[in-house]
């Protein structure tokens, strides 16, 4: 089996990676009744006995000693990482796995990515290897930031190039927090665009995720905890926002939106971790889903949001779950995949589903999702044993639709606002390395996605005929 | 003679388990000494503590499968593969044709050919090789054709004989068809015979003909594991004088037509007949030698410029086939394929002119040229098999 390692950069990308390795260890604890150190656990977790002298790393069999995640935490200032490593997570976490600063990076992306950038390229590398070289088979590199602010925005696409530079290889998968307009970061859109521009040249997949989503999704569980019906009770640690069961104890405020993210992307994980039927690897996904290289930002849908605990037919309750999937109360970003079209797209089932339920449910579906014409049957479908706590099954959709065109453009409008009237420039263009064109440059890249995407939905309307075939000469 | 077996990627390694199991237990010890002497020598060999070893290589890009299969054969406790003729690695090919067949296909290439080696210095004499593989993966297409192609330049008077399983058409994978194509161009150039089975026609087979209800891999492989092992086993040819016939592939499936007339259409409309170049028709068990085989010497199944006498092989014999009184088995070159085969390159093809995932694979090292050779050579296939009359 292979393993990856979990880059979490800024404030968000902490808080977030954070809820990951609390839900990834109540995961392991519920599966794991032996105690022993599997190849399961050890995909992102290394298995350390303090006690030997060379370093202590234990191979894949033998008992839990001590589980130290396969992480490197980046903050340009230390409060998130000093809490982590005060809470109950501390002893996941190598303090050599960690690099923090005290000033932060004021909401300026070229503070992190620049001045940040810069100034640790060394030390970050290092950490990189060294996560790198504890691994058997590194197949990917997961990194978790917030694209409006700072810290997670700017060094966190500058770990991404480095990423690629060091080591081309390997996987990169971004889970990027997109900020919602009523985002309280005034620079936020300027953050956001000149971060989008390294995402579009140097990710191999980006998830992204809208607040307005999550707290959307927050809003829709606790309604349903409030309003449901006599004899109908909500399954707490169901509930995809619920740390429940894990390793801490109270619950702080954004924690259940992260916890959603959290959710994402132990799903997304769950093929590598769990055995299947149909495993789906992670650089399967990249293959799959991503027909144009820029074109790999695939909307993620999460289903079920919570349990209920009174007993539903099964059936009715499954391909429900496959509607849900394609319902937007369920989407990570706001968006229309129904009235867009489908490049690609992915189901990961967990649980106790058969490869006659999948098929059954692609038929249902198909007629109603538009695909594109030279894709039709784009389907890549995996399946895990191993459910989530607290369900049955749950299925996790992603989907490659031109969909996120509408999302860019209204990030485009926010930036040229303020662009237009220079407003909050000097900020960045004091910055050494930072020129006006490197606004220009992000303000074209992300026009240039925009226009690829809108280039295919051009096709949408139109019946594409056969291409015609070669002709053979006798 | 003896065949070594190279099992490629998950479908091969699985395949090649259950076809392992077919030959072995049609074959007991006890009756027909004969018979189960010669199976035996063609697929297995016996180790000094009598253990019966299949004849075979396993190959796989991450390991959980070739385990699998591994343990399964030894817990039936009548065969078993060789302890140590498998090859893996930590991490798949990616479902991706270009990584199998440019990156992990050289990079293994000598471990490869250094367990095919030890497989074949245990053979006595070596008829050929059989690889089984899918085409829709990354390692099954991809390595199993690099593989192809080593057998070729290592052993080039030996047979090379692919077993081919094409994916359902809806598709499990998104670049199946490309895979696909990709393989058997290449696969055309290098193979001796292509023997194909195709997941949607053996899933009707389970459904309608074998009535079951929930149908899992396992039964399909039973299936093909069955039909193949129809073919394989030891049979009495018009030529081998009463002996069972030493070689298993004695078929000679390459056939030059004659330069095509102007004017000849391509057409793959419903009503034409399903002409076939040759046919194998192989009997066994009871009244074998008393059966009517009369319709498939009717002249109007083949070719104009084949005479049925030269098209129609029969082998027969007369010891029961897996426990059926009588079973039949046709291997046929016709157009059969041609419908199935169609399909797939116009929907490789319409991907292509939109030119979508090709930068996946250009990134391992094949080039768009790559592509068009590969497409083009499977429409010359198609235009030569359409134009049979």
């Amino acid at each position: 089996m292979t393993q990856s390692v979990v880059v979490q950069v800024g404030q968000c990308g902490n808080q977030v990676g954070c809820r990951f390795w609390d839900l990834a260890l109540r995961e392991h604890a519920h599966v794991n009744k032996r105690g022993l150190y599997d190849e399961a656990l050890s995909s992102f977790f290394r298995n350390v006995d303090p006690r030997k002298s060379d370093g202590g790393a234990c191979c894949v069999g033998g008992r839990i000693q001590h589980l130290k995640a396969r992480a490197v935490l980046i903050d340009m200032e230390e409060g998130v990482v000093h809490r982590i490593l005060q809470g109950p997570l501390r002893e996941v976490f190598d303090s050599a796995q960690l690099l923090t600063d005290v000033s932060g990076s004021g909401n300026n992306w070229a503070v992190g990515n620049l001045t940040y950038g810069s100034a640790y390229m060394d030390s970050i590398v290092n950490k990189l290897r060294k996560a790198a070289e504890h691994c058997d088979c590194l197949q990917c590199f997961f990194l978790i930031h917030s694209m409006g602010g700072g810290t997670g925005s700017g060094l966190g696409t500058r770990v991404l190039s480095l990423l690629e530079e060091e080591f081309p290889d390997v996987c990169r998968i971004v889970t990027a927090m997109y900020p919602s307009a009523e985002d309280d970061v005034i620079t936020s859109p300027y953050n956001s665009v000149l971060a989008m521009k390294e995402l579009t040249e140097h990710a191999d997949c980006v998830l992204p995720v809208e607040n307005q989503s999550l707290v959307d999704i927050v809003n829709k569980i606790s309604l349903m905890s409030h309003d449901a019906k006599p004899g109908c009770v909500l399954k707490k640690e169901s509930t995809v926002t619920s740390g429940q069961g894990g390793v801490s104890p109270t619950e702080r405020p954004f924690d259940a939106m992260n916890n959603i993210v959290a959710n994402l992307l132990l799903n997304i994980t769950s093929s590598s971790r769990f055995d299947g039927s149909l495993n789906m690897d992670l650089n399967e996904i990249a293959m799959n889903l991503v027909p144009f290289p820029r074109l790999h930002y695939l909307v993620p849908s999460l289903t079920p949001l919570y349990t209920l605990a009174d007993v539903n037919i099964p059936t009715r309750r499954l391909d429900q779950m496959f509607s849900d999937a394609f319902s937007k109360e369920h989407q990570l970003i706001r968006a229309d995949p129904k009235h867009s079209l489908y490049l690609a797209c992915a189901l990961m089932v967990r649980g106790n589903v058969q490869v006659s339920d999948l098929r059954r449910n692609i038929e249902r579906l198909r007629p109603s999702l538009p695909f594109v014409s030279w894709n039709q049957e784009g389907w890549k479908t995996g399946l895990c044993s191993v459910p989530p706590v607290g369900h049955t099954h749950s299925l996790l959709a992603l989907a490659n639709n031109t969909c996120v065109k509408p999302t860019f453009m209204e990030l485009r409008d926010r930036f040229t606002k303020l662009y237009k009237k220079k407003a909050h420039l000097h900020h960045y263009l004091h910055i050494d390395g930072m020129e006006q064109s490197t606004f220009s440059e992000a303000l074209s890249s992300l026009s240039a996605l925009i226009e690829e995407y809108h280039h295919l939905d051009a096709t949408k309307a139109r019946l594409i005929p056969d291409a015609p075939r070669l002709s053979i000469a006798r | 003679m003896s065949v070594v077996t190279v099992q490629l990627g998950q479908c091969g390694n699985q395949v090649g388990q259950e076809l392992f199991d077919v030959m072995r237990s049609d074959a007991p010890d006890v009756h027909r000494k004969t018979y189960s002497a010669v199976s035996r020598e063609r697929f297995f060999r016996q180790t000094t503590q009598g253990a019966l070893e299949a004849r075979a290589v396993l190959i796989d890009m991450e390991p959980k499968v070739i385990n699998h299969s591994m343990s399964e054969a030894a817990k039936s406790g009548r065969w078993r593969y060789g302890e140590t003729s498998h090859f893996s690695q930590k991490q798949g090919s990616g479902n991706n044709w270009a990584n199998g067949y440019c990156v992990h296909g050289p990079r293994h290439r000598d471990a490869v050919e250094e367990l095919v080696r030890r497989e074949v210095e245990h053979c006595d004499m070596l008829a050929g090789f059989i690889p089984i593989m899918s085409v829709a993966g990354g390692t099954g297409s991809g390595v199993g054709t690099f593989v192809t192609q080593c057998l070729r330049d290592v052993y080039p008077s030996s047979f090379v004989l692919n077993h081919l399983t094409w994916p359902y058409g809806t598709g499990e994978v998104i670049v199946q068809n490309y895979n696909s194509v990709l393989t058997l161009a290449h696969l055309y150039q290098l193979s001796d015979a292509i023997l194909v089975h195709e997941n949607d026609i053996v899933h009707k087979i389970c459904s309608q003909l074998l009535k079951i209800k929930q149908i899992s891999f396992s039964d399909i492989n039973r299936v093909i594991a069955h039909q193949l092992g129809g073919v394989l086993q030891p049979t009495l040819t018009p030529v081998s004088c009463g002996a069972y016939s030493r070689h298993p592939i004695g078929i000679d499936w390459q056939v030059c037509p004659p330069p095509a007339s102007a004017g000849r259409s391509r057409s793959l409309s419903a009503g034409s007949f399903n002409t076939s170049l040759a046919n194998l028709l192989i009997l066994r068990g009871k009244d074998v030698y008393s059966a009517d085989t009369g319709g498939f010497e009717d002249p109007a199944i083949y070719t104009s410029w084949l005479p049925p006498d030269e098209a129609l092989s029969l082998w027969k014999s007369p010891v029961p086939f897996n426990k059926y009184e009588k079973s039949a088995t046709l291997v046929s070159n016709s157009q059969a394929l041609l419908r199935p085969l169609d399909d797939m390159v116009r929907k490789a093809w319409n991907m292509f002119a939109s030119r979508a995932y090709i930068h996946q694979y250009v990134k391992f090292g094949i080039s768009e040229e790559d592509f068009l050779d590969s497409f083009t050579s499977l429409e010359q296939v198609i235009s030569s098999y359409s134009e049979l009359q």
